[in-house]
């Protein structure tokens, strides 16, 4: 049997051939076949994951939810330093200095990142903004969010912070942050669906000590963090249960 | 600076200075805390120690309400309580009292962690209220503790 084994879509495009080298060390670890499917969205990730046409998960927290409480699927680990956090820009010209300066029908560009959108939105309460009295428009990237920013065509835009940290020099240059969040509790988890559920101890253990495997730091350096931190089943339930209290 | 007792609903009660002092909520941050079942603090991240001026030792193992701010009324608690306890999220604008009397404020969520149908504690999250929610607080509290005062 070939297992599928996915990573959610707003992981930083570096990393592509990460994730290609980490699933031939898992199924040469696991001796198990394992085929990656990467999605462009989250729509088309979900409809495989509403269909159980996934059984390993490299997921967001919002999609953790589903995957933990609705798809029984085991979360093992959760990237050392690797919180997801987010930051909220404006152009370099712009008279914004920090959330308060912001008005409503005040134009808003974000990416296709429901959890970061969610972060993003609750640093922009202070200002009596939400959904209802901005203007948002959702676009393809990050790149095309800072993009409106240069082009003064929105005020603020909503970034991953990693996706933040990554961009290029030129265009850092032409934006600014006015806030970044600090919540440090909510991360990507690796998840295990019921079809593996006899090789989660496996590969709990594999991905703990994979920092100490032959090949595993290379691997790890490919994915863009040092190693994993166990994250027991509680340790996910918990974040589900943070984020749920984002979602108000 | 006043010295006040503050009497909980669990018949306990506490000598505590107040100070009319605000302090901003950190930019960018989140208050998390969880309690058992019974409301007693079992865990606390850094924000909240820094916002509460409590040691981390100082609160782990004691009820929430040892931010109990003299300015909330009591109602906001009871509707609290009886909203977690049917298992139903609840959030709101909070006054909370610091260690040394000062005061903060914050959007509350509070969430019931269940487990296997049980409720096993609750987490609660707080995040930065805007002026004008905190103004409209401010008010609306002054009147119902006017009002439980009466009673």
């Amino acid at each position: 049997m070939t297992y599928r084994m996915t990573v959610s879509p707003d992981f930083s495009p570096d990393f592509i051939a990460g994730w290609y080298i980490f699933n031939t060390w898992l199924q040469n670890q696991l001796s198990e076949a394992i085929h990656l499917e990467l999605f462009d969205s989250f729509d088309d990730q979900r409809k495989e994951i509403q269909e159980d046409k996934i059984d390993l998960i490299f997921a967001n927290p919002y999609d953790a939810s589903t995957l933990i409480r609705d798809k029984g699927f085991i979360a093992v680990a959760a990237p050392s330093g690797k919180a997801d956090e987010a930051v909220i820009c404006v152009g370099t010209d712009s008279d914004i200095s920090c959330v308060e300066d912001l008005k409503e029908n005040c134009n808003v560009s974000m990416a296709d990142d429901p959890e970061v959108n969610t972060i993003g939105m609750i640093m922009l309460e202070p200002a009596d903004l939400n959904k209802g009295n901005v203007n948002i428009s959702e676009l393809s990237n990050y790149v095309m969010v800072a993009k409106s920013l240069i082009n003064q065509q929105s005020d603020v835009g909503f970034f991953l912070k990693e996706s933040y940290d990554n961009m290029s020099k030129f265009i850092k240059s032409q934006i600014r942050p006015i806030i970044a969040s600090e919540i440090s509790v909510i991360t990507h988890s690796f998840l295990v669906g019921p079809q593996l559920i006899n090789r989660v101890d496996d590969i709990r253990k594999l991905l703990n000590d994979m920092h100490n495997l032959e090949k595993g730091p290379g691997v790890l350096a490919s994915l863009g963090f040092e190693h994993w931190v166990n994250q027991e089943q509680e340790d996910a339930e918990f974040m589900i249960d943070l984020m749920d209290t984002l979602i108000t | 600076m006043t010295d006040i007792q503050l009497n909980y609903h669990d018949g306990t009660s506490d000598n505590r200075n107040v100070i009319d002092e605000e302090v901003p909520f950190p930019e960018g941050k989140l208050i998390v805390s969880r309690t058992d079942a019974k409301g007693v603090i079992t865990h606390c991240n850094q924000a909240f120690v820094d916002i509460s001026a409590f040691s981390e030792s100082e609160i782990i193992g004691k009820p929430h309400h040892l931010l109990r701010h003299p300015d909330m009324p009591a109602a906001a608690f009871k509707d609290l309580w009886e909203t977690i306890e049917s298992k139903s999220k609840w959030n709101g604008y909070v006054k909370n009292l610091r260690k040394d009397g000062k005061y903060y404020w914050v959007y509350a969520v509070v969430v019931p962690n269940i487990r296997k149908g049980k409720v096993v504690g609750y987490a609660s999250v707080r995040r930065k209220p805007s002026r004008t929610k905190i103004d409209e607080c401010t008010e609306l509290y002054k009147t119902m503790l006017a009002q439980e005062n009466e009673q």
